[in-house]
């Protein structure tokens, strides 16, 4: 049977079922998602009120054995930047949902009932609305351990926090991964979109769970040998990610002056070896954690990882260098194991990592905490922000407001999203990304330090203009595509430097749905998708001005490069023109 | 003339992680990965000097500090 649209509707909590228009029959993923918001969101409307939607899809290639084809895209208008939101995660939902026949599960409307929250439970044909008031007030953990008591294993479970409940911009929304721990759609606030239409919990049902049908599947058996091994034969996914996970990148980052240091101040850290890949995974293989862990089942790079205490206890899994980044060289916290600590805690809240770390960096500047203050900041993660005192309600905006609220100049944000881990300075061509995605400051959009640091895709010098503006859109548009097959970003290391890599993507694509696309099919799907995102924000109000960095690195010189943020306005705005 | 070297990720196993080391004038930095034998872990992935990326063809200079990283990525 055809994959069908779920659509529900939380202000009189009723569900019906859809064909898939004609139109949005080639689209998955992050394709799906910004297509439907862009046709059924207003771009004016509140974030949190009656006409935003919240769009759950996976990816084309979810649900069948293709390696890394494991991530469900969510889409909504963001609380956080105000503009469209696409964020994609792996864990367990996207197969599940795929395999249940669900193209995207649209909920839109808010309840009339201020004081219940509901679980959402989705079956075949059907959409539950349980109100769950014994789980309210709980963080992730807890309603996790709730939904597996009372399913079998295989539910997929998607919830919020305390945090989602109280609609911070820090909110996320977090899914169960194989394991039994959490992974987040963790940019934009889209948790607080969930707190909003009081949906404490999804869970997705996989009793009748049924193969996806494949068109061709010889064809489709033959690609995904030729890609996996592609993916296992490069050395970036084959031996770099699963030795040391992300967080290999502090020392390159912090070698080439690119590891935003103290609010970005400077290019690198003299205490970069403490929080660093080698030596998290030293401490790993001395305590007995796990270097190699997949986000979801049949992932072949398992960048991910389990890091425990020295006692040998859990501390966190999916420890990235993002958050490692912000908590490390950012905010000055030396001590690996507490901010792995903080990291599981922002897990069990479901809060944005990257978001809540980069403001509390900020903090420093704000006079709130010391640069360092690893307990001070403890604190305010572990009792400010999930209990909503003032305080914790200033940071639970983010970034920008948090700025804004203590009248700092050097905020680091971009459509009021925090500003990750890579010197926008000193690593240019990520620059141009930050500054114009349509998602506001985001890493992944287009990953151009591949290119500029890693010589992934050749090498574009970092530290000069030259290139940059068409490298990050080059990578834009392939990472849109990417993210609509349900593909994990990083198989784009194999894809760059590997001939044989793309075509075999695009192979079991149309060995899945019997279609003749080429990659020019697939660059154009990149592009609309691309175009159909800026034009939502557009409309939502967003301006050239809005594609513009923190004014500050314009005229602060970043040691030891000592470079500035040199783009005009019209070099930046040539982006959009494809 | 003295250099700095600096290995990283699986660069550093059973060698080390930073050293000073004394190298003829003339030495590229070809050379030096040669005389470590690094490309037998892993192929070399990125090379910088003075935290500037380099050709391999690199003549080091008195008090140049070199970083060896194998292919590395994440993001
Ligand atoms: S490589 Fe990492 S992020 Fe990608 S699917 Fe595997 S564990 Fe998840």
């Amino acid at each position: 049977m055809a994959d069908l649209i779920y659509r529900v509707n939380m202000t009189n909590l009723s569900f019906k079922i859809e064909e898939v228009p004609a139109r949005w029959l080639g689209l998955g993923g992050r394709g799906l998602t910004s297509t439907i918001v862009a046709e059924e969101v207003d771009p004016e409307c509140h974030p949190l009120g009656p006409n935003n939607k919240m769009v759950f899809a996976p990816g084309l290639l979810s649900g069948t054995s293709a390696s890394n084809s494991g991530r469900n895209s969510l889409g909504a208008k963001s609380p956080l930047t105000g503009g469209i939101k696409e964020s994609n995660v792996g864990g367990t939902s996207a197969g599940i949902f795929s395999k249940l026949g669900v193209k995207a599960l649209i909920i839109e409307g808010l309840p009339k009932d201020e004081n219940t929250f509901y679980q959402l439970h989705v079956t075949k044909n059907n959409v539950e609305f349980i109100p769950v008031p014994e789980l309210v007030g709980k963080d992730n953990y807890a309603v996790l351990d709730a939904m597996m008591a009372k399913y079998d294993k295989k539910v997929a479970v998607m919830s919020i926090g305390r945090i989602g409940e109280m609609r911070m911009n820090l909110a996320n929304v977090s899914v169960k991964d194989p394991g039994g721990k959490l992974r987040s759609h963790g940019r934009g606030g889209l948790g607080a979109v969930m707190g909003s239409k009081k949906i404490k919990c999804i869970t997705v049902d996989a009793a009748d769970y049924k193969e996806v049908t494949i068109a061709d599947p010889d064809k489709f058996k033959e690609a995904s040998k030729i890609f996996t091994k592609a993916l296992q034969e490069n050395p970036i996914s084959g031996q770099g990610l699963p030795a040391f996970g992300t967080n290999v990148l502090v020392n390159i980052l912090n070698e080439a002056g690119g590891l935003p240091t103290h609010n970005f101040r400077q290019g690198n850290w003299e205490h970069a070896e403490e929080i660093c890949g080698e030596t998290m995974a030293e401490n790993i293989k001395a305590r007995g954690g796990k270097t190699t862990h997949g986000c979801h089942a049949g992932c072949v790079i398992q960048c991910s990882q389990v890091y425990n205490d020295k006692e040998g206890k859990f501390l966190t899994s999916g420890f990235e260098y993002e958050t490692i980044w912000a908590l490390g060289a950012h905010l000055g916290i030396q001590d690996l194991d507490l901010i792995a600590k903080m990291d599981g805690l922002m897990d069990d809240l479901g809060v944005d990592s990257i978001e809540t770390s980069v403001a509390l960096g900020l903090a420093v500047d704000a006079g709130i905490l010391a640069y360092g203050d690893g307990a001070k900041a403890y604190e305010i993660l572990s009792h400010d922000i999930p209990t909503g005192t003032p305080l914790g309600r200033i940071f639970g905006a983010g970034t920008h407001i948090l700025g804004k609220a203590y009248g700092l100049v050097r905020v680091p944000t971009v459509k009021g999203q925090g500003i990750p881990a890579y010197e926008p300075r000193a690593v240019k061509g990520q620059g141009i990304t930050y500054a114009t995605t349509p998602m506001g400051a985001d890493h992944t959009a287009g990953y151009a330090v591949a290119t500029n640091i890693l010589n992934s895709g050749g090498h574009v010098d970092p530290l000069k203009k030259e290139g940059q503006v068409e490298l990050a859109r080059n990578l834009q548009i392939a990472s849109a595509a990417v993210d609509s097959t349900g593909m994990c970003i990083f198989v784009a290391f194999a894809a760059l430097d590997d001939a044989k890599c793309l075509p075999a993507l695009i192979d079991m694509i149309n060995a899945r749905f019997g279609c003749a696309l080429t990659i020019d099919d697939v660059m154009n799907l990149g592009k609309t998708i691309l175009k159909t995102e800026h034009e939502f924000n557009i409309k939502a109000g967003f301006g050239k001005a809005d594609d513009r960095l923190p004014e500050f690195m314009k005229y602060e010189i970043l040691p030891p490069h000592n470079v500035t943020w040199d783009f005009t306005g019209e070099e930046i705005d040539e982006f959009w023109n494809f | 003339m003295h250099v700095v070297v600096k290995l990283f990720a699986q660069y550093r196993e059973g060698r080390f992680k930073v050293e000073e080391r004394n190298y003829a004038i003339g030495t590229t930095a070809q050379m030096v990965i040669d005389l470590l034998e690094l490309e037998r872990v892993s192929p070399l992935g990125v090379l910088m000097v003075n935290s500037r990326h380099v050709e391999p063809s690199y003549c080091l200079q008195e008090g140049d500090v070199i970083a060896l990283f194998p292919k590395v990525g994440g993001g």
